[in-house]
C-alpha cells in the first residue's frame, strides 16, 4: 500500500444554475493574459450540447486518453512514445483554433471617435489572433441553454446509440449543465503524452500542473488529454491548464470557481488512495467496471491501518483528519452518490459529479404529478430511460445502474425530507428502499443541502515550515526583483516568471500611488476595470478630451 | 586574413554559441519553446513541418559524417570514393531537396498566412534569411559542385572535412579553408553565423529534442518545489538597508 493524497472535487449538477459565474471568475483569475483569450480552465457546458472544444468527447476522432491493448496492458489512445516522436514536427491530432473558437474583441473606439452620421455607429467584431474582422460563429457556449441545439445537439457524441429516442425540440427535450474543469486524474494522459517531462503530478496533493519553464511546446499534452483541458497558449508557446488554484489551496482557501459559485454546488476535500492500485485499476477490462474499480482504489480514513500507513508515508496528522472530514470522500465512497465524468477514458479523474435529478423531476411535474412522491419519482426514473442513458454514457461508460441508483437515492432523500420538513412523521422505508438508514439520509441531505463553507470546503492548508515558498505568499525574494526578462527579443513571456501574489501587489500598489488612477503606464490602451475606483480619467477609458473648443 | 576568417572568426562563433546557450538557459528557461503556430494554421505545416525537419534531420546527419568521418574510415570498411560520391551526393541530393520544400512551405505559409506572420519576431526573420542562405548554398555546392563539376573538381574530404577537424581539435590549418571553392567558404561562413545566431532564435528548440521520453516513466510525480522560480538561486527575502 503506498498512500497518497489527493485534493478532489464533487460538483452537484442538479444545483447548476448555468451561470457562469466560475467560469468568468476563473478567467478573470488566469486567463485574462494575451495568447489565452480562447482558454476556459472551467466552463459550463450544456448538455444535450456539443461541448467546449466542439465534440471533444468522440475519442475516435481525437485520440486522446488511454485504451486498453488486448495483452491487458494500457496504451495511450493516440500511439506510443516512438509514434509521438515521430509526428512531433506537426501534432496531427490538434484541435485548431476553430474546434474551439476564434477570440474576438469589439472595436469600440468606432462609438467614440466617429463622426457625426445618420446611421448609429457600430462595434464591429475583431478577431484576437488576425485582427481582420471577422464574423462571430462560435464561442465556448454557443449552444447555452440548448440555443440552436435542433442544428448543432445532434452532433453530441453522448447521444451515439439513443439518438432516435431524443428529442431535441424545444420543451420535449431535457437538459442540464455540465460545469467542467481540469480531472486532475490519478492516471493523467497529458502527463504520459508530455515528450518533454513538463507535466507533473504533485506528490503532497495530486495537483496536476505544467512546469512553465520546462514545456518546449510539443502540444502532446493538448491533444493526448481526452477532455480536451490543456490549452496551448499560442503567444508564449507553452502549455497551460487549471491549476486547481493551488496558490489559493496551498493557504487551505478553495478555488476561485467553488468560492464564486452562486449555487454553492461544489465541494473540495482530500482523498487518500492507494497509488500502487492505480494502474491495475485502469487496466480493468469491462469499461462498465471502472467506476468500481476506482473506488477501490481510495482508501478509508477511519481505516486504522490505513492512517498507520499514511503517517509512514509522511502525511501530516492534519491532513489524514481533513481527509477524514472531506465532503468529497463522503459523496463518493460513504453515500455513493458522485460519479466520475467519463470513466472509459482510463484516466481515473478525480472532479466528480452527483448526476441531476431535474431532468426525471421536471417531466414528473410536467404530468402534473406530485413530483416529490417516491413512488413516481422511482417509476419515472424506471421509465425515462432517456436522460438516464445520456447521463450513464457521460458518468458510466453507459452503464445505466449506478446512475439509477444515485438517481433513486437522490429521489429518496427529496422525499423524505418533504416528510420532515412538513413536520410529519418521517417515513422510514424510504430510504430503506435505497439501502440507506432515515440518519444517513438526513446526514447527506446537510451536506448536500445546507452544508456550510467549513463542510463544503476542507482544504488542509500546506505546512508552515513550507510557507515562504509558496505562491500566494511569495516571500522569496523582494517584490521588486521580481520580473524582467527581454519581451522583444525572445516573445512574449521570456524571462522569470512572476508569482501571482506579486503581481497583484504591484497592481495594487499602482492604484494606491499612481497619478492617473488605475492606468498602467505601460498600456496606455488598456484599463484594468476591475481596479478603477471610479474616481478620474484613467487613460484609454475616455476619448481625449478637447480642451480648445466646446466640451 | 585567411587567419581572421578561418580561425577567429569561427572560434568567436563557436564561443558565442556555447556561452548564449549556456546563458539563454539559465536566464531565459520560460522563452525556450518551438513557438509553434500549428494552432493558427495546420494545413500547411502538416505539410512543411516533417518534410523541412526529416530533410533538416538527414542534412545534419550527411554533415555529421562528410565532416567528422576521415577518409581513411571509410577506405578501411571498403567504402571507395566512387560509392561514397555516389552515397553522399544521392542522400544530400533527397535530404536537401526535402528540406528545402519544406522550408518554401513554411516560409509561404509564415508570409502568407496572417496570424503566422504576426506571430513571427524580428528575430525569427534574421534567422530564417541565414538558414535559408546556408541550406541553399550547400545545395548549391552539391549541385554544381559535386554533379555539374562547375569550376573543376574539388574534394571536400581532403579540404573542407580536415580543416572542420582540425578546428574541432583546436588546430586549425586555414590554408586548407582559404583553398577551397567559394561555394564551400560561403557556405561555412554563414553556418558560423547561423551558429552564432543560435542560442537566440527559436532553434533553441534542437536541443530539447525530447529523447528522454522514450525512456522515463508515463507519469511524472514532483514534490512541491522548495524553488518555485526557475533554476535561479532563491534571493534573499529582505532588502538590504543601504548604509
Amino acid at each position: 500500500m503506498r498512500v497518497m493524497a489527493q485534493m478532489a472535487m464533487v460538483m452537484n449538477l442538479d444545483k447548476c444554475i448555468g451561470c457562469h459565474t466560475c467560469s468568468v471568475t476563473c478567467k478573470q483569475a488566469w486567463t485574462n493574459r494575451a495568447g489565452t483569450e480562447y482558454v476556459w480552465f472551467n466552463n459550463v457546458e450544456t448538455r444535450p450540447g456539443l461541448g467546449y472544444p466542439r465534440t471533444y468527447e468522440d475519442q475516435d476522432e481525437w485520440q486522446g486518453g488511454w485504451v486498453r491493448k488486448p495483452n491487458g496492458r494500457l496504451a495511450l489512445r493516440a500511439g506510443g512514445r516512438v509514434k509521438k516522436l515521430l509526428s512531433i514536427f506537426s501534432n496531427p491530432k490538434l484541435p485548431s483554433i476553430d474546434d474551439y473558437y476564434e477570440p474576438w474583441t469589439y472595436d469600440y473606439e468606432t462609438l467614440t471617435s466617429s463622426p457625426q452620421t445618420d446611421t448609429f455607429p457600430v462595434a464591429r467584431p475583431k478577431s484576437l489572433i488576425s485582427g481582420e474582422d471577422m464574423n462571430v460563429e462560435w464561442s465556448a457556449n454557443w449552444d447555452d441553454d440548448l440555443g440552436g441545439s435542433q442544428e448543432h445537439a445532434a452532433r453530441d457524441v453522448m447521444l451515439k446509440g439513443i439518438e432516435d429516442k431524443v428529442r431535441l425540440e424545444f420543451e420535449q427535450t431535457f437538459m442540464f449543465y455540465l460545469p467542467r474543469i481540469c480531472e486532475h486524474c490519478l492516471n493523467p494522459s497529458c502527463a504520459a503524452s508530455c515528450p518533454s517531462g513538463a507535466i507533473y503530478k504533485r506528490e503532497e496533493d495530486g495537483i496536476v500542473l505544467v512546469d512553465q519553464d520546462r514545456c518546449r511546446g510539443w502540444r502532446m499534452c493538448v491533444s493526448g488529454c481526452p477532455y480536451k483541458k490543456v490549452y496551448f497558449n499560442h503567444k508564449t508557446g507553452k502549455a497551460e491548464k487549471c491549476t486547481f488554484c493551488y496558490p489559493r489551496v496551498e493557504v487551505g482557501i478553495p478555488t476561485v470557481c467553488s468560492e464564486t459559485c452562486v449555487g454553492r454546488l461544489r465541494y473540495i476535500g482530500l482523498v487518500l488512495y492507494d497509488a500502487d492500485k492505480v494502474l491495475e485499476a485502469a487496466s480493468i477490462e469491462d469499461e462498465h467496471a471502472l467506476y468500481d474499480a476506482q473506488r477501490a482504489c481510495f482508501l478509508d480514513p477511519e481505516d486504522p491501518e490505513v492512517q498507520r500507513a499514511a503517517e509512514q508515508a509522511g502525511i501530516p496528522g492534519d491532513w489524514v483528519e481533513a481527509a477524514r472530514k472531506s465532503p468529497v470522500w463522503a459523496l463518493i465512497n460513504r453515500y455513493e452518490v458522485a460519479l466520475p465524468l467519463h470513466p472509459e477514458y482510463r484516466t481515473m479523474p478525480m472532479v466528480w459529479y452527483i448526476p441531476p435529478l431535474s431532468p426525471v423531476v421536471d417531466v414528473v411535474r410536467d404530468t402534473g404529478e406530485d413530483a416529490e412522491d417516491r413512488g413516481n419519482l422511482f417509476a419515472a426514473i424506471d421509465t425515462l430511460r432517456i436522460p438516464v442513458e445520456y447521463l450513464a454514457n457521460l458518468f458510466t461508460a453507459g452503464d445505466t445502474v449506478p446512475v439509477d441508483r444515485v438517481l433513486k437515492k437522490l429521489a429518496a432523500m427529496r422525499s423524505y425530507m418533504r416528510d420532515i420538513n412538513l413536520g410529519r412523521d418521517p417515513d422510514e422505508s424510504i430510504p430503506a428502499a435505497v439501502g440507506m438508514t432515515g440518519e444517513q439520509m438526513y446526514e447527506m441531505f446537510r451536506l448536500l443541502a445546507i452544508a456550510k463553507y467549513s463542510e463544503r470546503y476542507v482544504i488542509p492548508p500546506a505546512h508552515a515550515e513550507q510557507a515562504h515558498a509558496l505562491e500566494e505568499l511569495a516571500t522569496e525574494c523582494p517584490v521588486s526583483e521580481y520580473g524582467g526578462g527581454q519581451q522583444d527579443l525572445f516573445g512574449e513571456g521570456s524571462g522569470y516568471p512572476t508569482p501571482v501574489a506579486v503581481e497583484n501587489f504591484r497592481m495594487l500598489q499602482d492604484r494606491q500611488t499612481s497619478d492617473t488612477l488605475a492606468a498602467p503606464d505601460d498600456k496606455s490602451s488598456r484599463v484594468n476595470l476591475l481596479n478603477w475606483d471610479g474616481k478620474g480619467t484613467p487613460d484609454g477609458l475616455f476619448p481625449p478630451r478637447n480642451d480648445g473648443g466646446a466640451a | 586574413m585567411n587567419v581572421f576568417l578561418w580561425v577567429i572568426v569561427p572560434y568567436l562563433c563557436l564561443a558565442v554559441f556555447v556561452v548564449g546557450h549556456v546563458w539563454r538557459y539559465r536566464y531565459d528557461k520560460f522563452g525556450w519553446t518551438t513557438r509553434s503556430s500549428q494552432l493558427y494554421e495546420d494545413r500547411l505545416l502538416r505539410l512543411g513541418s516533417p518534410l523541412f525537419h526529416f530533410g533538416m534531420l538527414g542534412v545534419v546527419g550527411g554533415h555529421v559524417v562528410g565532416l567528422l568521418v576521415p577518409r581513411s574510415w571509410t577506405d578501411a570498411v571498403g567504402v571507395d570514393d566512387h560509392l561514397y560520391h555516389y552515397l553522399a551526393v544521392g542522400g544530400g541530393l533527397a535530404a536537401g531537396i526535402a528540406a528545402v520544400v519544406g522550408m518554401v512551405i513554411l516560409i509561404y505559409r509564415r508570409r502568407t498566412v496572417g496570424p503566422v506572420f504576426s506571430a513571427t519576431t524580428v528575430m525569427d526573420k534574421v534567422m530564417y534569411a541565414f538558414l535559408a542562405a546556408a541550406i541553399l548554398l550547400g545545395m548549391w555546392n552539391t549541385i554544381a559542385g559535386s554533379i555539374f563539376t562547375l569550376g573543376g573538381e574539388y574534394n571536400y574530404r581532403e579540404g573542407v572535412s580536415v580543416w572542420y577537424r582540425s578546428f574541432l581539435a583546436f588546430q586549425p590549418d586555414a590554408d586548407l579553408m582559404a583553398a577551397a571553392p567559394i561555394g564551400f567558404q560561403l557556405h561555412a561562413l554563414v553556418a558560423f553565423a547561423l551558429f552564432a545566431l543560435w542560442p537566440f532564435t527559436r532553434l533553441v528548440h534542437v536541443f530539447s529534442a525530447p529523447l528522454g521520453y522514450l525512456t522515463r516513466p508515463y507519469v511524472v510525480y514532483r514534490s512541491r518545489d522548495d524553488r518555485p522560480l526557475g533554476n535561479a538561486a532563491p534571493r534573499r527575502g529582505w532588502d538590504q538597508v543601504p548604509r
